[in-house]
């Protein structure tokens, strides 16, 4: 690494893995031991929600929570910022 | 009592065999009285590596179906007093194997008084990898900072925690320890690769080794010697390291940060 190292401003490229890892080793982790429809329902629901709004792959969450013998479903969508309709 | 520890990684080629031979090298040379047992029916390697590739007769599907005692399939080592090596079969498919033969032959090794069971798994999660943690005690998860290798290990810890014995009696798991392979502290200075906080957060274990990228390791296997038997080696001194964490010590991990630069090294990059 020398002096031009200090103006580049790119991310590393261990950064992106680090990311990437994070987001889908999270993702298998919450439908590990659940139902196996939980990855189709993921993918569907987002289908469904980016009609309306442009969200991240990574900003919806589905849990399977047990608490007292019950097993809730839990759903979680992170809106953007500025959310708004893709193409409007 | 005796411990099992499976070496396991989901990937092929991140170290697994090399880990198992080293481990299985420290802990013996540390006077403990250790098996090493190849999982991997129909593609033996382990042999190779501990370099008795030419003194094999029987191996653990022979044992298994009973054509031979445990003891004559046992091959000791002939560098270190207290070590066992266990073969794979070559000829046969990993459909050979059983998971009351595997029982059996687990329980034949505790009663025979041996310390530490080591259990090279095969890659990939099928028959040959499950069988070989079942029976685990403790999990040596070998991971190259890399992408693919850290997302498969993910989903081997994902089976340590449901498909073992352990998981299955519910008395706590199986202990799953992290070993960082084919590490180059130069280039994760660079950003080029993920350093083992990166991949320890990722993952949520604790390390018990760093090793880093070493042409020892590929001489070693070439010579039928484990490289942790190669003094001068880095990898050497980082597998005798995890092997004193694996035996409960607290060492400062080593080779995990490039060496300091000089000044003009610094400003004129190298």
């Amino acid at each position: 690494m020398g002096l031009l190292a200090l103006f580049r401003r790119t991310p590393s490229s261990a950064n992106i893995a680090r990311e990437r890892l994070r987001i889908i080793v999270q993702q298998e982790r919450s439908a590990r031991g659940g139902p196996d429809y939980l990855p189709l329902l993921r993918r569907e629901l987002l289908e469904v929600i980016r009609k309306y709004v442009n969200v991240d792959p990574a900003a919806v969450q589905v849990n399977v929570e047990r608490e007292d013998g019950q097993e809730v479903l839990e759903f979680s969508v992170a809106l953007p910022e500025k959310a708004r309709a893709p193409g409007s | 009592m005796t411990e099992i520890i499976v070496v396991t990684s989901g990937k092929g080629g991140v170290g697994k065999t090399t880990t198992s031979a080293s481990i299985a090298c420290g802990l013996a040379r540390r006077g403990k009285r250790v098996a090493v047992i190849d999982f991997d029916i129909g593609l033996r390697n382990l042999d190779l590596i501990m370099g008795c590739e030419r003194r094999v007769v029987y191996d653990f599907v022979n044992v298994i179906q009973g054509e031979c005692t445990l003891k004559q399939a046992l091959i000791k080592d002939k560098r270190i007093e207290s070590l066992y090596v266990l073969a794979a079969s070559q000829t046969r498919d990993k459909d050979a194997l059983s998971s009351e033969g595997v029982r059996k032959v687990l329980d034949d090794l505790t009663a025979d008084g041996f310390d530490f069971i080591i259990c090279d798994s095969p890659a990939g999660i099928e028959k040959g990898a499950h069988l070989a943690m079942y029976f685990a005690d403790r999990a040596v998860v070998v991971v190259n900072p890399e992408v693919s290798s850290v997302r498969d290990s993910d989903r081997i810890l994902g089976l340590l925690a449901s498909k073992t014995q352990r998981a299955e009696q519910g008395n706590g798991g199986v202990k799953e320890h992290l070993l960082l392979t084919r590490y180059s502290p130069r280039r994760v200075a660079t950003g080029e690769m993920m350093s083992v906080d990166d991949v320890k957060e990722i993952l949520g274990l604790d390390v018990v080794g760093v090793v880093p990228e070493s042409v020892d390791v590929l001489s070693a296997s070439n010579a039928g010697v484990p490289v942790i038997l190669n003094a001068e080696s880095d990898a050497s001194l980082a597998y005798e390291d995890a092997v004193a964490r694996l035996l409960g010590e607290t060492v400062p991990l080593r080779f995990v940060t490039e060496p300091k630069k000089g000044f003009f090294a610094r400003i004129f990059g190298g």
